[in-house]
């Protein structure tokens, strides 16, 4: 087919003379800064080529002589030697030689703070403040294990029914119903005499039958008064304070076949400097023990 | 050659552009459907991408069902905005195109066009319900198993065959700038999706495979070909057609025939080294990182280059995008796919790229390229294909064109712009320390931060799929209200013109 070059009138441009479906193109040449800026950014390549990685080579390394894994490590020694003199500082204290030094306190407080943003607050919530169904509040002094600072950082380390240490924290309630240790209706007055130590009294006649029941079946770790046994990890039940929740039904539902929440052990996880400033940092969120 | 139409002069006449569509000769039904298709599925990806956006917002709405977790309708939107939406969109018009700037009929035919269509439409169906039903390779933009791959590449062979004969048979002695850039979408995508999805089932009754690359090779070519998606498949692909449908829209000569020369070749070459830029520091080894920013860098230019062809082939006829909504959109894509074609070079930097990986500020960047880019240049083609393949003689509303495209631009601005803040944000959140050498923030609060922005992008979101809803309507009555345009005289393929002459 010949070709018909042609000049548009519009910009005074010769066409190439093609045409397809009606359409023409223009034979006007590369807009110059394109071409420069096209260019420029080949030599900025060559450039960087030269200063760095840029060869599947051993030892080629560009004349910058960088490396990504040196410059991370570089940093995080970097890091780690900042931190270092207050770090080594609180892992060889104990917490409350942390809390007695205002310096090591507040250092100790900004370290608490994040990791436990970042292990804990995932359960205990972010402020410490807990969640219905077994993931008790931080920020109080109704403690189950202990509020103490060397309670809690055992409770810490080696966890709750973690499984891996002879020194967590362990303790098992009886599957009341299911183990056939109390009868359906049994378990309904014994709930109501619970919720009744809260201040919830609906059935009197339940809390009366439920009475002898308790002292049987749930005094001998929960105490005589329900005022509860840390050595055991039974809660205290006479106030309103309740992990899985306070209504007799709840009540009931959990003595017939109760929960034991695990908490992971941290002390293969975290080091001992990251636990003792989390033990002043829990300690320090309202209910702290001496 | 018939001279019928092509003796007039560089400025078409107004009905000029209307003149050549009816012609018997060339396969249309199929590319009616493919239209159709490109609708439906857009419509099904905006409203995939509004609710992920939502469930990203308020997580309640994952519905604790594991069909519906946002894990899997992520790619469900992203299989059905890039591979349903905008692979129908391309089959579409590079079957279009490619009959009449080559004057030949289809190769194969309507059988061709037919099994395409329905090929295609049953890998998109095949991988999106097994997303739903947890059947993934966990590649990004390559997550159909193995027995999709193996369809699909049966279906994108007969598309380069089809695509391909069709060239191959021209009646005109040049092949049209268009179709280099389909050409080089529909070869390259086929060499990505072999190369990124070799691998072993367990049993040919089994769904699962494994890949046959493992660790950083693995990810290398995955990102080899996620990069080369976006280079292919998103960008010439699309570039091709809006080398067809502005200057057909514009009525005028494309800009700069050297320049599509030269910007389509170093496109083509730089392109499909970029891929490590998604792989900053990771294991990948130090060299192969340098060299994705690089090539990354490079690309600069040749991305442009389609960006000014695109928009100075308006120079004399700017005022077309007063009276001409469709071209409003066909222009303002262009001028998205500027901006984040430059975006992309400087997130390839690996000093910018330490603060954007793995933030909000990527989901930005992408989006401002898919519903800004290929959003816009699909539906710009979309106004205009519809009265042609259909024959009619005008779109049923200018007006509502122009609100679909007002109010897309709105959500598009909301949706980047709230990214932009956040992945920002993110960034920095994540790499603050406090005077003692601490994390600022951990990471949960970095997620609490982001609520606001979430909000804001499900409304960008929204108000696209309004858009995109307006458009239903508008084609909708377009193709049932519409007035039927005349039949007129047009250049048709050489055999319809010879058999009209004996």
């Amino acid at each position: 087919m010949p070709t018909k070059i042609e000049k548009d009138a519009l910009t005074g441009t010769d066409t190439t003379g093609h045409e397809w479906d009606g359409l023409k193109e223009l034979n006007t040449p590369l807009p110059k800064w394109w071409l420069y800026v096209m260019y420029a950014t080949i030599a900025f390549s060559l450039v960087w080529v030269i200063l760095y990685p840029a060869f599947p080579i051993r030892g080629a390394t560009g004349v910058t002589g960088w490396i990504a894994r040196e410059a991370v490590m570089q940093d995080v020694a970097a890091a780690n030697e900042r931190m270092a003199p207050m770090l080594n500082r609180i892992r060889e204290a104990t917490p409350q030689q942390i809390a007695a030094d205002p310096d090591l306190r507040a250092f100790a407080m900004a370290g608490g703070r994040i990791a436990f943003a970042n292990n804990c607050a995932g359960c205990h919530g972010a402020g410490g403040q807990g969640a219905q169904g077994g993931f008790p509040s931080l920020a109080d002094d109704d403690w189950i294990w202990g509020g103490s600072y060397d309670a809690i950082l055992q409770t810490i380390r080696h966890g709750i029914r973690a499984g891996e240490s002879d020194e967590e924290r362990t303790s098992m309630m009886p599957r009341f119903v299911a183990d056939g240790v109390l009868t359906v209706p049994q378990v309904n007055d014994v709930a109501a005499y619970v919720a009744s130590l809260g201040g919830s009294t609906d059935d009197a006649a339940a809390v009366e039958r439920g009475k002898p029941l308790y002292a049987d079946n749930c005094a001998s770790c929960h105490g005589e008064n329900a005022e509860g046994n840390r050595d055991v990890g039974a809660p205290r039940l006479n106030d309103r304070i309740w992990l899985h929740g306070g209504d007799r039904h709840a009540i009931a539902r959990f003595i017939a076949n109760p929960r034991m929440g695990v908490m992971p052990a941290w002390g293969g996880r975290l080091d001992p400097a990251t636990m003792n400033m989390l033990a002043v940092y829990v300690h320090a969120l309202g209910g702290g023990e001496n | 050659m018939s001279a019928t139409g092509y003796a007039e002069g560089l400025a078409a006449p107004a009905t000029g552009a209307h003149s050549a569509v009816r012609v018997d000769a060339y396969v249309e039904a199929p590319i009616r459907a493919f239209a159709i298709a490109t609708v439906f599925w857009g419509v099904v990806g905006f409203l995939v991408g509004v609710v992920i956006a939502s469930q990203l917002a308020w997580p309640l709405l994952n519905l604790d069902l594991e069909w519906t977790t946002f894990g899997r309708l992520r790619p469900v939107h992203t299989s059905a905005v890039i591979f349903a939406f905008g692979g129908n969109a391309l089959l579409c018009t590079s079957l279009y195109v490619v009959q009449r700037t080559c004057r030949a009929r289809l190769f194969g035919g309507d059988a061709m066009g037919w099994f395409l269509f329905w090929g295609y439409q049953f890998v998109i169906v095949a991988a999106a319900l097994g997303y739903v039903l947890g059947v993934t390779q966990g590649k990004e933009y390559a997550e159909p198993e193995w027995y999709v791959d193996l369809w699909l590449t049966v279906v994108w062979v007969h598309y380069l065959v089809a695509f391909g004969g069709t060239i191959i048979r021209r009646e005109e002695p040049h092949i049209y700038v268009a179709n280099w850039f389909y050409l080089a979408f529909i070869i390259t995508v086929a060499m990505l999706h072999i190369g990124n999805n070799l691998a072993l089932p367990i049993t040919m009754g089994h769904s699962k495979s494994y890949g046959l690359a493992s660790g950083v090779q693995d990810a290398m070519i995955q990102w080899w070909y996620g990069h080369n998606a976006v280079g292919f498949f998103l960008t010439a692909g699309f570039l091709g057609m809006m080398y067809y449908f502005i200057p057909k829209q514009a009525e005028r000569p494309v800009y700069s025939y050297r320049l599509s020369i030269v910007h389509f070749w170093s496109l083509i070459f730089l392109y499909i080294w970029a891929g490590p830029h998604h792989l900053h520091y990771t294991a990948l080894p130090d060299w192969a990182q340098t060299l994705g920013m690089v090539f990354s860098i490079m690309l600069w230019m040749p991305s442009w280059g389609g960006m000014i062809n695109g928009v100075m082939t308006l120079s004399g006829a700017w005022d077309k995008l007063r009276t001409n909504p469709a071209l409003r959109f066909s222009v303002t894509a262009v001028g998205f796919y500027g901006m984040s074609t430059f975006e992309g070079p400087v997130m390839s930097i690996k000093a910018v790229n330490a603060l954007s990986h793995y933030t909000d500020w990527t989901i930005g960047h992408v989006h401002s390229g898919a519903m800004g880019w290929v959003g816009f240049v699909t539906f710009g083609a979309l106004y205009w294909l519809f009265p042609r393949l259909w024959n009619k003689q005008r779109i049923y509303s200018e007006k509502l064109i122009s609100w679909h495209f007002w109010i897309a631009t709105l959500g598009i601005v909301l949706y980047i712009t709230a990214m932009w803040v956040s992945g920002i944000l993110q960034g920095l959140m994540w790499r603050a320390y406090d005077e003692n050498g601490f994390l600022q923030y951990s990471f949960i609060e970095t997620v609490a931060a982001m609520h606001p922005y979430y909000v804001i992008r499900v409304m960008g979101g929204l108000l696209y799929l309004t858009g995109a809803l307006i458009m239903v309507y508008n084609l909708w009555m377009t193709v049932t209200r519409g007035e039927s345009e005349e039949a007129v005289a047009a250049p048709a393929p050489a055999s319809a013109v010879s058999a009209a002459a004996a």
